[in-house]
């Protein structure tokens, strides 16, 4: 500090104006390529960035917008729960940091259910909010995924659920081991009610989020790039005393592995859930469609003479009665 | 040898003393038994004294203690022809978690439990107690078993937690772990739970969601490991101590809680101590435990899990 810096910078300052009046978080920088991106064009291509096609973090209420048909939802009350029923208290009070969660993202825990149409179907969707102390699972989180669950059956629609969350709420210990069964009984409502239920995987889903409901979908779709996983990689790194492979526990690496269905990139997720969830809940066609006779699928069937079938032999029911089958249903 | 805490130096010094005046006492010079029985009294009040109030740091101590009797010990001293099954007819047969059939009090059921292992070359075999998905996997296969048969199951929880590993995470450690709790809502035959040492996070309540969950007395049963928590949040694993007090992990807490149902006690300084009573302490404890639930209809009882689970956390308005 001395006299340039403190008398005649600012001296200058107010003279030419100072700093022009801009928010400081006008433009992003994208953690995929680094490059900037302008804070509307981020809201207007749905937090994808446009230079390399990096999934960024949505809002939740986005997401909705995204999902819900015409962006038309409402809400759902969800029930109170005891704020800090084990008087958690680390470097700071539970309390104080449920206020500033609280003050800081307008919501009153991590978790926004919602309903609305889908494809024209009712749709229930329950999502996680990651601004909300890290989208962690307490009480809150599993009342509001069990009253998704039963809003679902009232409704007998399918139940979307979008988790985004580092895991377990640890200032809620034990009761945050609780939400995993809790939640698990949800979903058992909602799949024994005939109900599908479908889980949209997005960055990051970890810990006991992953190890309970976020795992249990009837199908289980991810967007590109997402962090999904039971340990965090620092725990792994530190047991396994070796360097974790390239993309380990990305979406892409549970689709190769196996554990997911499909990686869905954003601008296509609507159409895709749409589409799903028309195929189970309007399971009869919607045009007119003749019955189907014998006569009818051996006119289709191409059996190729040479092989000496003679096609009135056993062998052949099989393919006939498959081929039925679905149509019946669908009768 | 006898491994001592360090919480238990005291009692460790008076029982050493016990034992020199012992020898002397073999000498035939003096008759010194008054002094050994004095000795021994005062040892065993401090046992006592320390165990009737131990912290939840020295319980975190106790339940992780090496000579604490684990599953192999639990189904030698309850289980009659206990049968061994394995694999999870996918992948592999995961040693962490053991499992099979075997007589209870003359009831047929199926047994599960995380195993430690008791030395360098066991431990190694169990992988600490940590499963991988493939244990979590095997467990379901059983509970599948026992639902179709109609045997009671009974869980034995003992784990640090389930194994952070990459091939755990490859195979999908999340979701054999969500499956293994939806089976244990989803069985309808009476499923008794114990924790009998340490009850570690997801690893444990994957076999924990019982229609019943008794805790041994100086077990603990966590959303995380204290060392976890302190690191996460106190942002240093010293503060482990701090951790445990604020995670209220002990059986006393979570009765008060109502997050478990019974606490069973231990012998006089611990299960380590005196391994076949506690083990008798945990057979009397679930037979009760399953008396309770065995002859009600399947549905009903399966209701009444989910019911008690849902329960937990609203009744305490």
């Amino acid at each position: 500090m001395n006299w340039l810096t403190n008398f005649v910078r600012p001296k200058i300052k107010a003279l030419v104006g100072g700093k022009p009046d801009v928010p400081d978080n006008m433009w992003h920088k994208c953690p995929g390529c680094t490059q900037m991106i302008f804070h509307r064009d981020l809201t207007t291509n749905r937090h994808v960035c446009p230079h390399c096609d990096h999934h960024l973090r949505m809002p939740l209420l986005e997401r909705m917008d995204m999902l819900f048909d015409n962006s038309a939802y409402n809400r759902i009350e969800l029930p109170k729960v005891v704020s800090d029923p084990l008087k958690f208290r680390d470097r700071k009070r539970y309390t104080d940091r449920l206020k500033e969660a609280r003050h800081a993202t307008g919501e009153d825990d991590a978790v926004i259910v919602a309903h609305g149409k889908i494809g024209g179907s009712n749709a229930v969707i329950a999502g996680l909010n990651f601004d909300f102390m890290a989208g962690s699972m307490g009480t809150a989180v599993g009342e509001g995924i069990i009253a998704a669950a039963r809003l679902a059956v009232v409704q007998k629609a399918p139940l979307i659920v979008i988790p985004a969350s580092g895991g377990a709420r640890m200032q809620e210990s034990i009761l945050s081991l609780m939400q995993m069964p809790r939640t698990t009984v949800a979903v058992q409502e909602v799949k024994e009610a005939g109900l599908p239920y479908i889980v949209l995987l997005t960055d990051p889903t970890t810990g006991g989020v992953s190890a309970s409901f976020a795992m249990l979908g009837d199908i289980q779709i991810a967007e590109p790039g997402c962090l999904i996983g039971f340990a965090g990689r620092r725990v792994i790194e530190q047991t396994v005393r070796e360097v974790l492979p390239d993309g380990f526990q990305t979406a892409e690496y549970l689709y190769d592995h196996g554990m997911i269905d499909m990686v869905v990139s954003r601008p296509e997720l609507k159409d895709t859930l749409s589409g799903m969830i028309d195929l189970i809940m309007n399971p009869k066609p919607s045009g007119e469609v003749l019955p189907l006779t014998r006569e009818s699928i051996e006119e289709h069937l191409e059996i190729p003479e040479e092989d000496g079938v003679d096609p009135d032999e056993k062998p052949i029911e099989q393919p006939i009665t498959d081929a039925v089958g679905p149509r019946k249903a669908a009768d | 040898m006898r491994n001592f805490l360090d919480f238990e130096q005291p009692i460790a010094d008076l029982e050493g003393k016990i034992e020199e005046l012992r020898h002397l006492a073999d000498d035939g010079e003096v008759n010194i038994a008054d002094e050994i029985g004095k000795l021994q009294t005062k040892a065993e009040k401090l046992l006592r004294q320390t165990y009737t109030k131990l912290t939840p740091w020295q319980k975190v101590k106790v339940a992780r203690h090496p000579d604490r009797p684990h599953f192999v010990d639990y189904v030698h001293g309850l289980i009659e022809d206990f049968t061994p099954l394995a694999g999870d007819r996918g992948f592999a047969e995961d040693c962490a978690i053991l499992g099979g059939m075997g007589r209870f009090r003359g009831h047929s059921c199926v047994v599960i439990g995380h195993e430690k292992g008791h030395d360098t070359q066991s431990r190694l075999k169990h992988n600490f107690g940590s499963a991988r998905p493939e244990g979590y996997r095997k467990a379901i296969r059983l509970m599948e078993l026992a639902d179709r048969f109609n045997l009671p199951v009974i869980t034995l929880v003992d784990t640090a937690g389930a194994y952070p590993g990459v091939g755990a995470e490859e195979r999908g450690q999340a979701e054999a772990i969500a499956r293994s709790t939806e089976k244990c809502l989803d069985i309808k035959v009476p499923l008794i739970s114990a924790i009998i040492g340490e009850g570690g996070s997801g690893g444990a309540i994957a076999l924990a969601t019982g229609d019943s969950v008794l805790m041994l007395e100086h077990a603990i049963y966590s959303v995380i490991s204290p060392e976890g928590c302190a690191s996460i949040l106190w942002r240093s694993a010293e503060h482990a101590q701090a951790a445990a007090e604020a995670l209220r992990l002990t059986a006393q807490d979570l009765l008060e809680h109502k997050i478990i149902d019974g606490i069973v006690p231990e012998p006089l300084g611990g299960a380590h101590r005196d391994p076949a009573a506690a083990i008798q302490s945990m057979g009397e404890a679930l037979e009760a435990e399953l008396e309770k639930v065995m002859n009600m209809d399947g549905g009903a009882r399966r209701a009444r899990r989910r019911e008690k689970f849902l329960a937990i956390g609203r009744d305490d308005h």
